[in-house]
């Protein structure tokens, strides 16, 4: 087993699929209060923050940040950006995600100590392997923990 | 939630606001078995508040996917292109959070949307941006 390290800039997760499925749709859009029942057929547009069930798929090599060597106690959630170069991934549709780190940079915090944000970017292709989306999850580490 | 014609909308115009039901516990377990985040600081009191917590609070991503919901239900989930939150200070249980939007650009036909997911006591909990295909 290798050492966890820190994650830094240029660390890249294995390539994995993502199979956007009915079913995953209509349960995520029901636990987001959707009401429109555009999202509960067979060939439903996920919702725009679907791809956060990306954690579903993948092996322990995908998801960059679940690697590393990160004190989960002192992290917080910091933004979430969401893009798509076309209309959002629809039911029936595979992809393939792609994790890198591609921002670590440190700031002081407001109530002292440093906060050291990372920004892990997942991009989305398609079968034919264009864009379809990519994700910018913004994590923030606490020298404390974030209480 | 009213109607909207999308093609019609201007810089300054308001959406229709979303007043939510209460937060309730049940919404963040049942947000967290949809996204496999299962953080117990959202659902195991005795965590939480070992952790320092008076209870247990929201998932941010649950208010960021009703807010996202929001958005693509007013404008069509094929219309979305951009969507993006901030999160700020934590919701909890018996919160009443309003879903709001605002245009502060269009382009042909694109428009550039600011949204916040506000409490009940005025703070914000969550500031969005979004960017839609509007007629």
């Amino acid at each position: 087993m290798t050492q966890p390290t820190s994650p830094a800039v240029g660390d890249r997760g294995e390539p994995f699929e993502l199979v956007v499925e009915p079913g995953k749709i209509r349960e995520f859009a029901t636990a987001t209060k959707a009401r429109d029942p555009s999202w509960f057929g067979a060939d439903a547009i996920s919702p725009p923050t679907f791809l956060t069930t990306d954690r579903f798929w993948g092996g322990p090599d995908s998801h960059v940040l679940e690697r590393g060597a990160i004190d989960w106690s002192r992290i917080l959630h910091g933004e979430e950006e969401y893009t798509f170069y076309g209309r959002p991934p629809a039911a029936g549709e595979t992809l393939t995600a792609r994790q890198e780190v591609v921002d670590v940079f440190a700031k002081a915090g407001r109530r002292g100590g440093d906060m050291k944000f990372i920004i892990v970017r997942t991009e989305y292709r398609n079968a034919a392997g264009d864009l379809v989306a990519d994700v910018r999850h913004t994590v923030i580490e606490t020298s404390k923990a974030a209480t | 939630m009213s109607e909207i014609d999308p093609a019609a909308l201007q810089v300054g115009d308001m959406l229709p606001e979303l007043v939510d039901e209460p937060l309730t516990r049940t919404d963040f377990v049942r947000y967290q078995g949809a996204s496999g985040d299962m953080n117990p600081i959202h659902h195991d009191e005795g965590y939480a508040r070992s952790a320092g917590f008076p209870t247990v609070f929201a998932v941010g991503m649950l208010g960021a996917g009703i807010l996202g919901t929001y958005v693509a239900e007013l404008f069509g989930p094929e219309n979305v292109r951009k969507f993006k939150v901030q999160f700020r200070e934590q919701a909890w249980p018996d919160d009443v959070l309003t879903y709001t939007g605002t245009v502060v650009a269009r382009r042909e036909n694109e428009l550039d949307l600011e949204l916040a997911a506000t409490r009940q006591t005025g703070g914000v909990h969550l500031r969005g941006w979004a960017t839609v295909i509007a007629g």
